[in-house]
């Protein structure tokens, strides 16, 4: 880039979010990257480094705070202004889909901060995506340690060996359209009672 | 008959005629089918409803006001078919600054004139002795809460530009903002000023009631062009909204209503607090529980009156709030469609009736009765005003 960088404020309380955000940023070639993480005096920290762009996630409530920046007064220097045109209803849509918010600071230029945008949003839904992978394989792993414990409970009720217990639950959730997991979790309840 | 509806809100007790509209059935009996989404800030609700995502809104009046003005932000004319509610918030501080104030009253501390020229004493002497200036925490800049410290303070002789530190903080986060020294008092709507009073880290001095009558609080906001394609579902919103206040309003129903509100997808704070905040606003607390009670808002959906929806507009022009002086032309802001809610309600077989609170003068505790058609008037009375960055100076004699 021939110019200078813009300053960026990643305002985000997720540190791993942050970091891809950041590395992202990085990668093309901005290097003015700063990340806050503490809410505490969040304005005085922003004036502090005095930033072109902020990016803040949906999910944080000091958003609100941020929206102070639009006012003219003592305690706001350089006033923001929103990050699109009346007109870019489409980039808004957007950032609030992939759930992040951003705001330019009076003097910036637009057409610098659309690619940090773009970036951003990307970036967001990668991370998006990554939680609920991450949230798929946890909750796979817990039906897993259930089936386990409901096979065992078959096994020793029934005198089934441990492939003849699958096969029971898995015949049992197809024919019920239920889930492997919920049909074992039914079993571990009912012995429960039964104890 | 209508397809869902999704609507947001914030987690606070002037939500409540939304969720008991939709957790008590009184919306799937209108034929509704709502999800209510529970938001972390107004900034999210304004964008939410802004861009779709949203149908309807619990909504702070002036933000739906800036928002069809596009004051500091993306132009979408909005509508407020009814009031969520009047009044509710209240002015806490912090036991010392609570302390300073009650050394400096001169009359009658209950009255807001009194404790204005008493906080324009302290933030002299702090002057004097070159003390960083005072920090009041409010929720929004398009909010009643910062109209009503503005209002309260210029009263007393203190300019809220420049005398003092307003700053917005999210409403969850006011009372440990107070507990640490972060700010001095805010001003917020229930259940935070209960809690603050309940943690032992704030006294509340005054309820809004006391300092602006009859302020409107929250609206219902819906999209302009979407009201205008669906008449039906809006009056079927209002009406569902109109039974939910309905039931709240009766004291033998504040204990499950304050269950419903404490569950922890929808306000998630103690139903006891939550209780005393609809018991206070129902006009059922004694002056013992002034202390512990957190303002006193009416319950009720109510259509909004001209006098109560032209007064945000006019403390925007007071203050130059959004960077420059609004214009307050008549038809500007928010439509505010009182012959739908009306039809509404015959349709339902209520009336405007007693429930609705918002006849009468719209007042303060200082300067002249509000006159939505001498608005220029009215700010000319009052005389404390803003210098426009962008504009003349204006004189700021700050007498209110």
């Amino acid at each position: 880039m021939g110019e200078v960088s813009p300053k960026i404020v990643i305002v985000d309380e997720s540190p791993i979010r942050a970091a891809i955000l950041e590395e992202g940023l990085r990668e093309a070639g901005f290097t003015g990257v700063v990340h806050i993480s503490e809410m505490q005096s969040l304005l005085a920290k922003i004036y502090a480094l005095d930033p072109d762009v902020i990016l803040i996630d949906l999910e944080n409530p000091s958003r609100d705070i941020l929206e102070q920046m639009f006012q003219v007064s003592r305690a706001v220097r350089r006033p923001i202004a929103m990050f699109v045109d009346q007109s870019d209803a489409a980039s808004i849509q957007a950032s609030v889909d992939a759930g992040v918010s951003a705001y330019i600071v009076d003097g910036s230029q637009k057409e610098r901060v659309k690619p940090i945008l773009d970036l951003c949003i990307s970036r967001f839904d990668a991370f998006a995506k990554l939680q609920n992978e991450l949230e798929r394989t946890k909750s796979a792993l817990e039906d897993r340690k259930v089936i386990d414990r409901a096979k065992g409970i078959l096994m020793k009720v029934k005198g089934l060996t441990e492939e003849e217990a699958y096969v029971l639950l898995r015949s049992t959730a197809m024919r019920e359209k239920k889930k492997i997991g919920e049909i074992a979790q039914s079993i571990l309840t009912a012995s429960e009672l039964l104890k | 008959m209508n397809g869902p509806l999704q609507i947001g809100f914030i987690p606070l007790v002037d939500a409540a005629a939304l969720i008991i509209a939709v957790d008590k059935g009184f919306c799937t009996t209108e034929g509704l089918d709502v999800t209510l989404i529970r938001e972390v800030s107004w900034s999210n609700v304004r964008d939410k409803l802004n861009i779709g995502l949203f149908d309807a809104a619990h909504m702070l009046a002036p933000v739906a006001i800036a928002t069809s003005l596009g004051l500091g932000h993306v132009k979408v004319p909005i509508a407020a078919p009814i009031n969520l509610g009047l009044n509710g918030n209240a002015i806490t501080l912090s036991p010392a600054l609570h302390a300073a104030i009650m050394a400096e009253i001169d009359g009658d501390r209950f009255d807001p004139m009194t404790t204005a020229l008493a906080l324009a004493r302290v933030v002299a002497v702090r002057r004097k002795r070159g003390t960083a200036p005072l920090t009041f925490g409010m929720t929004f800049p398009f909010s009643t809460h910062n109209y009503q410290f503005r209002f309260w303070m210029a009263a007393g002789g203190v300019d809220p530009d420049e005398d003092v530190r307003l700053v917005v903080l999210p409403p969850p986060y006011m009372v440990d903002s107070l507990a640490n020294g972060h700010v001095d008092a805010f001003c917020v709507g229930a259940p935070w000023n209960s809690v603050a009073v309940d943690r032992g880290v704030g006294h509340i001095l005054h309820f809004v009631s006391d300092i602006l009558v009859r302020a409107a609080e929250k609206v219902l906001a819906v999209r302009q062009n979407w009201s205008d394609r669906n008449p039906q579902v809006v009056a079927a919103l209002i009406r569902a909204a109109s039974r939910a206040a309905e039931f709240i309003r009766q004291p033998q129903n504040h204990a499950e209503a304050a269950r419903i509100l404490s569950s922890p997808e929808r306000i998630g704070v103690d139903a006891g607090v939550i209780q005393r905040a609809l018991e206070a606003g129902s006009g059922f607390h004694p002056m013992a529980l002034r202390a512990q009670v957190a303002g006193v808002c009416w319950w009720g959906v109510m259509a909004p009156r001209d006098r109560i929806r032209r007064r945000p507009p006019g403390f925007m022009r007071r203050w130059c709030i959004g960077g420059r002086p609004p214009s307050v032309r008549r038809r500007s802001g928010p439509r505010w469609r009182c012959s739908g809610r009306i039809s509404a309600m015959r349709h339902w077989g209520g009336g405007v009736g007693p429930g609705d609170r918002t006849a009468g003068p719209v007042k303060a505790f200082a300067g002249p009765a509000f006159d939505p058609a001498d608005i220029p008037g009215y700010l000319a009375a009052l005389e404390g005003r803003r210098r426009c960055l962008n504009g003349s100076l204006m004189p700021c004699k700050l007498n209110y």
